[in-house]
């Protein structure tokens, strides 16, 4: 009955949907402030219907209602109640449903904070909203009901791929998802403020903190799925350049120079018509994001749903977004164009720089992502674009990103003065030397592109402080006065700081684990040892037993360092009965200067398939890793510390020519 | 500056850095795009030694041979088949008779491999594999890349 009731409340939120996008589009343009009101209530009953939807289909889970096809498929009574709820978005229907489900969770915040925006941008930005969710509710609905039924039900489920049954794995979609469809409130503003054919900074500060929550997750859940790889995998590496791992990358280039974008429009009132392209473009590659994952279009270590007809449906449904608001942009675009009002070396020439390496930087991934397709279908044959392709484009053009990212911050709006900020950057410059210089000793034998990442980590990381520095005005009248001053400081900044901070340590620990790894690859007999980077590592022994739903062959190292003991690690190669598939589950132990991280594989065998007491294993050393995850956190705080600024929620600027209907709408919605 | 001349800063600007991108790609194409090929194509046209590229097909039954941590075993796609020898602990998905992609040189006729490529799950054929049996007109399976 229930899932009956969570079918009939998702066909109800598509209608909701369709009189969301119809009755305040049409309100704002024959200026009807009913017909705009309507959109608060139909955003706020369209997301209570997901909800109920969504716990339906997870009650479904948790009780493995067998009847349902999707629980059969995806779940098993066996598993562990966490596994059974997480479960519930591990598939391709599920998946769908949480994403809708965030899209209609947007377009409710927006209707409950939109409180200061003028009627007519809010019905038009709510209306543009429940477009994408109409789209996304019929593809649902038709291709991929995550409701469907099974009579009769079998009696068990055919369990989950044990590879996703990992807490990792688990949260990683609804951040990845909170940040791509997040995407789509920034892209709704933009579509909205193109039929009002008005963008201006009041504009730019509503888009900016949705841009920011946006970003923020998204930040995350790359991070979330990087870490999940690391450990999972078990190849001790945390960034394949996999399709799906572009397909989250691009919006994420392309989200941060929006970012970027936006505080010009809002403090300079220019680059305003870029700043709605960066929008779309944002979104649309959030959409191209979903469609190679869902389609199974590229052959990737996560394609693990493919279906044509979805494929296709969801292609149509992105070319009608991007070209839709595209050919908007074309038509209304001009109206938005904005003076150059500044020279090429100033704070917005900073912006704009990373405005423009950021996205070139993205097209870079795309162009590689999409290339074996194109070719393939020309009949070229079949290639695959890896990592040393990405490496060798995408990281060169990052360094003249990171060397501008330290002179930005220290150059005056409209005009600023380059000989002057690099002498104030003085120090960073002695930073980089030294950074390079100690990588250059303490690791003899490494690449000269991990001398080239330790400069410029240490050369961003310094350079961000000596911002903060200055703004402090270098302590002067004592350590107090200096911090009173840090303390006024806007949250905004603060936010920019620790970004930068963030990402100098990201640099830092990638370029470390990148250059600077070792492995040893080796058949270990109980008690012999092997020495990786000054770490000792023993082979203890190995037993078989049965973990809840899966038996383990569990290896013991003990690694000490000089002769002192450090920790005991035990990996395990694991077999799930239900679907017959093993996993591998690397021991890690991180230390401040890297990860020691073992795998076990499979007892060794002689010709005649005799045991000889012998387990291939594979150790690493890597080196700074947890900087990497540390760097993420801190960028991720400095977002979340960014949106508390007061500026973004009270004292926005009402738009002076429409100052009089936003009070009035404000006590009418 | 003029208006005028600002702009074209501007447009200078992105020009460089987009031919800069533009020219790391050139660099990078030839060396790093990896084409695959099948034991077939393999045997028809001798790819040049030295070259990185990928092999795809079924591994056959019977060939995988162990020692120590280098493993040996021979991909099929059942009209021809080509020697694999790799280093290092195969994926948890690797079996005779499964799909399976693997990346390297060609060595004195060896494939040597320096990645053998896992799948997420075990019913999963790679693409490229999949074609290359039908190609071949081995293929039993239905038409989805599912399809055991």
């Amino acid at each position: 009955m229930v899932v009956e009731a969570g079918h009939f409340s998702l066909i109800l939120a598509l209608f909701v949907a369709a009189a969301q996008a119809v009755v305040p589009l049409a309100g704002a343009a024959r200026g009807n402030a009913a017909w705009m009101a309507f959109a608060k209530p139909a955003a706020i009953s369209q997301f209570l219907l997901l909800a109920f939807s969504f716990a339906a289909l997870t009650q479904a889970y948790i009780v493995s209602d067998f009847s349902v096809l999707n629980v059969v498929i995806n779940s098993h009574s066996a598993k562990p109640m966490i596994y059974k709820i997480t479960g519930v978005w591990a598939n391709h229907e599920g998946s769908m449903l949480l994403w809708v489900l965030v899209l209609a969770g947007f377009g409710m915040a927006i209707a409950a904070f939109g409180r200061n925006l003028p009627p007519s941008l809010r019905a038009r930005t709510l209306g543009v909203q429940a477009l994408i969710s109409v789209g996304f509710l019929l593809f649902i609905i038709f291709t991929s009901n995550p409701f469907e039924r099974m009579l009769p039900p079998p009696a068990d489920g055919q369990g989950m791929n044990p590879l996703l049954q990992d807490m990792g794995l688990a949260l990683h979609p609804p951040f990845l998802y909170l940040g791509y469809v997040g995407f789509s409130v920034a892209f709704s503003f933009s579509i909205a403020a193109l039929i009002e054919g008005r963008v201006d900074a009041a504009w730019a500060r509503w888009v900016r903190p949705w841009t920011m929550v946006a970003w923020v997750f998204l930040t995350a859940g790359i991070a979330l799925g990087s870490w999940w790889a690391y450990y999972e995998l078990g190849w001790g590496g945390f960034w394949f350049w996999d399709p799906v791992e572009n397909a989250s990358f691009m919006p994420w280039l392309v989200g941060t120079a929006l970012l970027h974008s936006a505080i010009v429009v809002e403090k300079r009132d220019s680059m305003r018509a870029w700043t709605v392209f960066l929008a779309i473009i944002t979104f649309a590659l959030s959409l191209l994001g979903t469609f190679m994952v869902r389609s199974g279009v590229l052959n990737s270590v996560h394609a693990f749903a493919s279906d044509p007809t979805r494929g296709v449906f969801i292609l149509v449904l992105l070319l009608l977004v991007t070209c839709g608001s595209l050919a908007l942009f074309a038509w209304r675009g001009p109206t938005l164009k904005s003076p150059i009002l500044f020279r090429p070396v100033s704070r917005e020439g900073g912006l704009l720089l990373n405005n423009l390496l950021m996205s070139i930087g993205a097209a870079v991934v795309l162009l590689g992502s999409l290339y074996p397709l194109f070719l393939d279908a020309v009949g070229g044959g079949k290639v695959s674009v890896g990592s040393p392709f990405f490496n060798a484009v995408f990281l060169p053009l990052m360094v003249p990103m990171i060397l501008a990212m330290a002179f930005g911050p220290m150059l005056n709006w409209k005009r600023g003065d380059l000989i002057g900020a690099a002498q104030r950057l003085r120090v960073a410059f002695a930073a980089m030397v030294l950074g390079a210089g100690a990588a250059w000793v303490m690791v003899t034998d490494g690449p000269v592109w991990g001398l080239v990442g330790s400069g410029l980590a240490a050369w961003l990381f310094v350079g961000t402080l000596v911002e903060i520095f200055e703004r402090a005005r270098h302590f002067k009248g004592g350590l107090a006065a200096g911090l009173r001053r840090l303390a006024r400081m806007p949250r905004a900044n603060w936010g920019m700081t620790l970004g930068h901070l963030g990402l100098a340590v990201v640099i830092m620990g990638i370029t470390a684990a990148g250059a600077w790894k070792r492995e040893s690859i080796q058949v270990m007999k109980p008690g012999q040892t092997v020495t990786l980077s000054g770490y000792d590592f023993k082979f203890e022994g190995a037993r078989q037993g049965n973990g809840p739903n899966y038996f383990y062959t569990r290896g013991t190292f003990t690694v000490s360092r000089n002769g002192k003991p450090i920790v005991t690690l035990e990996p395990e190669k694991r077999t799930y009965p239900v679907r017959g598939t093993p996993t591998t589950e690397a021991a890690i132990y991180p230390l401040f200067t890297g990860d020691l991280y073992t795998v076990i594989a499979d007892p060794e065998k002689d010709a005649k398939g005799k045991e000889t007491g012998g387990y291939v294993t594979r150790l690493y050393f890597n080196p700074l890793v947890s900087w990497m995850w540390a760097g993420y956190l801190i960028m991720v705080f400095g977002g979340g510390i960014s949106l508390s600024d007061r500026r973004y929620r009270i004292g926005a600027p009402v738009r002076k020519s429409k100052a009089a209907p936003v009070n009035a709408s404000a006590k009418g919605a | 500056m003029k208006r005028k001349h600002k702009r074209l800063v501007f447009v200078s600007i992105a020009l460089v850095l987009l031919a800069g991108a533009a020219g790391l790609m050139l660099m990078a194409y030839e060396e790093n795009i990896v084409f695959f090929r099948s034991p077939t194509d393999i045997v028809e046209k001798a790819p040049v030694e030295g070259r990185r590229l990928r092999l795809g097909g079924l591994v056959e039954e019977g060939s995988l041979k162990k020692d120590g941590t280098t493993v040996t075993f021979k991909v099929t796609d059942l009209s021809n088949t080509v020697p694999v020898t790799y280093t290092g602990i195969l994926p948890d998905l690797f079996r005779e008779g499964q799909g399976v992609v693997t990346e390297g040189r060609f060595q004195g006729g060896v494939f040597v491999a320096s990645e053998v490529l896992a799948k997420h799950d075990e019913n999963y054929m790679p693409p490229e594999v999949a074609e290359a049996l039908k190609k071949s007109g081995k293929w039993k399976g239905g038409n989805g890349a599912n399809s055991k």
